[in-house]
């Protein structure tokens, strides 16, 4: 790791109110996510991961920038993640080695094998796993800002929608319900072109996703979701107003899905120039890396360097937790209720 | 002691639960200055405040993963629901989001969702409904329903203390029929899993939960005034989890079983209670497992219509009478 003193030289002023250290720490964020992602890819291709597998490539940026804006620690700010936010839970203190081992089923995994992927949460380090069902998080995360409202906590949550699931009446309700009660709420909407195979067009007839969020009274802002500190400036201020009790606030990220939906996906129906044009142009590690370098921000050293450290880190926990065992197939039956502490084992295997 | 309908019951209960724990608080529809469509909680925003007794919009989804949310956070809540017709709005949340919260990721949700249901008041198809059966089949849920008035109290004490998301379901016919003396002072509290011997007999048994339960009672009156019959009836009070030990002492009691609900027949609970007893008490029957329930009809509004539709007194006296000369 370079030196962490700023630089001597005449570089632009660091924007946003961040520290240099914050920009690379930033940075290592960008590259843990890409890195642990694409390590995920060559188990799932060794047959290691048991379900499908979740890319988030191009949309790094929001995710990260967006939960960097949230103070983070034991009891602080919240957030709920989508399948697309694995940065977002990275920045928030989880850790590398959970990730591989809940896509890989195993028993020392944070749910125990019982759920898929990013599927999961940690009420102290202030993140809470989704379900499938898109939109039902938004209810459930305003249930967890009214917990702050009602103890008068300066806590904020914050959860994330895409272009399809703000289709949902889940998501409605919860964002109307939340809007009412001035919750301290931040939503990041992700226009990511892709819900599946659905594009924009055929899933809503506004152009933008801050057009529908604004009906709630909702104040919402639209930036360049692959410019990390655009994300991270907006979502910066949208926190701190709903702290100070302004009440719900959205932020739309305009990115880019660049895989399939899952891993098994081809993505047949993506123009392939539009997907060159994004992994050319507008990656957002690529240009977040540039805006770095030439504003002398950070040498390339110092990237490289992050790089290395980020791999071996990702290489230590694959080791770590590739040959682990899976769950004892008994460990299906406790834990459904807190009483009764365990679901009873049928007649036909007690035989 | 003080003599308390069905809904005071329920209302005392909440009411002690709230003064009790700060943790627990209330959403729903026109639960605050209006007291709720049936009163429930009138009142109760004038004690606790604005921000204990919460007006929500008409979003039933919203309300659920608002309490969920809050649950997992250290909180009680308490949704009501303003019919229990509507809880199908958060069937999705309670059935994948609430009811995996524990097994899937560790969550603690204790979470109450309560509201008024049954038929017998001419509410029609979207005021009558009995829903036990759409939430019997999800793990993760419990699911309690008083039919007597210290019940009503005790069920919504411990529904609250408990750790595990519990509906609790209300007769809304029972409300302000069934009335109790009820001890002033004392903890009334119904423990959770746990049926009720509501009346002794030989013969054969009636299991039954809810308005039904009194319909039971009145027929068992009747068969002993006119037939010599002595009929048991057993109150399940709490629908999931089943209290297995208390059906089959009453089945190998008295050797013949009559189970009578309120919800329609096909998929309803008497079709699992007839298996159960059937898995586990076979040699102790002398008849038939039969069932008294609602025809499997949408419930409708005319007060013929909805009296032939649903199980009467008569229908449980008749089909006890078929058991008994079995």
């Amino acid at each position: 790791m370079a030196s962490r003193t700023a630089p001597a030289t005449q570089s632009p002023p660091i924007p946003a109110g961040l520290s240099r250290d914050q920009l690379l720490e930033i940075y290592r964020y960008l590259r843990l996510t890409r890195t642990l992602e694409e390590r995920l890819t060559a188990l799932y291709r060794q047959s290691k991961v048991v379900g499908g597998l979740f890319r988030s490539l191009g949309q790094e940026g929001e995710s990260v920038g967006s939960a960097y804006a949230l103070e983070r620690g034991r009891n602080r700010d919240f957030l709920s993640p989508l399948i697309r936010n694995l940065g977002s839970m990275l920045v928030m203190g989880a850790e590398p080695v959970q990730i591989l081992r809940q896509y890989m089923a195993k028993a020392e995994s944070p749910t125990r094998g019982r759920e898929l992927n990013i599927h999961f949460g940690d009420l102290e380090r202030g993140y809470l796993g989704q379900i499938s069902h898109l939109g039902d998080m938004i209810p459930v995360m305003a249930g967890v800002a009214l917990t702050f409202k009602l103890r008068a906590e300066p806590r904020v949550a914050l959860v994330y929608i895409g272009d399809g699931g703000m289709s949902t009446g889940t998501f409605h309700e919860g964002i109307n319900f939340a809007a009412v009660q001035r919750l301290p709420l931040v939503l990041i909407a992700e226009y990511n072109c892709w819900a599946y195979s659905t594009p924009p067009a055929k899933q809503f007839a506004t152009a933008h996703l801050a057009d529908r969020v604004r009906g709630y009274g909702v104040p919402a802002v639209t930036v360049d979701g692959n410019d990390v500190l655009a994300v991270y400036e907006a979502t910066r201020l949208a926190v701190e107003r709903a702290r100070r009790g302004k009440g719900v606030h959205a932020v739309e990220v305009k990115t880019y899905r660049r895989k399939g939906h899952a891993e098994h996906d081809d993505q047949h129906y993506v123009p392939k120039e539009e997907l060159e044009r994004w992994a050319r142009e507008n990656d957002p590690i690529d240009r977040y890396s540039k805006r770095l370098l030439d504003s002398g921000w950070a040498e390339q050293a110092d990237l490289k360097d992050i790089d290395e450290r980020v791999r071996a880190g990702v290489d230590a926990a694959t080791d770590a937790c590739v040959d682990e065992p899976a769950p004892e197939p008994e460990s299906a039956l406790p834990a459904v209720y807190a009483s009764p502490a365990t679901a009873e084992r049928l007649w036909f295997r007690v035989l | 002691m003080a003599e308390v309908t069905y809904l005071e019951a329920l209302r005392q209960g909440l009411w002690e639960e709230m003064e009790r724990d700060d943790r627990v608080f209330i959403l729903g529809e026109d639960v605050g200055i209006y007291g709720g469509a049936f009163k429930v909680t009138e009142g109760f925003v004038k004690r606790f405040g604005e921000a204990r007794v919460i007006d929500t919009p008409i979003s039933e989804a919203a309300i659920v993963g608002a309490a969920a949310g809050a649950a997992h956070m250290g909180m009680r809540p308490v949704a009501e629901m303003q019919f229990i017709d509507f809880i199908s709005c958060a069937y999705d949340m309670l059935t994948n989001y609430v009811a995996t919260a524990r097994y899937r990721a560790g969550l603690p949700t204790p979470l109450v969702v309560r509201g008024p249901c049954g038929g017998y008041v001419r509410g029609g198809p979207f005021h009558s409904q009995n829903v036990e059966a759409a939430f019997f089949h999800t793990p993760g849920l419990k699911i309690v329903y008083p039919a007597t008035a210290r019940d009503a109290k005790g069920l919504i004490k411990a529904s609250v203390r408990d750790d595990d998301p519990v509906i609790y379901l209300e007769h809304k016919w029972l409300y302000r029929r069934i009335k109790e003396q009820l001890p002033e002072g004392e903890e009334v509290l119904t423990p959770i899993g746990e049926a009720r011997l509501a009346r002794e007999g030989r013969d054969l048994s009636i299991i039954s939960y809810g308005a039904t339960l009194w319909k039971s009672l009145e027929a068992a009156e009747q068969l002993e005034r006119d037939d010599g019959l002595a009929v048991e009836v057993l109150d399940l009070r709490t629908l999931l989890p089943l209290d297995d030990a208390a059906i089959m002492r009453t089945v190998k009691h008295t050797n013949k079983v009559l189970i009578v609900h309120e919800d329609t027949r096909t998929g309803g609970l008497a079709g699992e209670i007839a298996a159960r007893i059937n898995e586990q008490a076979f040699e102790w029957l002398d008849g038939p497992i039969m069932r008294v329930t609602a025809h499997d009809v949408p419930l409708p509004y005319a007060p013929t219509l909805e009296d032939f539709v649903l199980p009467q007194t008569e229908d449980i006296v008749k089909a006890a009478r078929w058991l008994a000369a079995y």
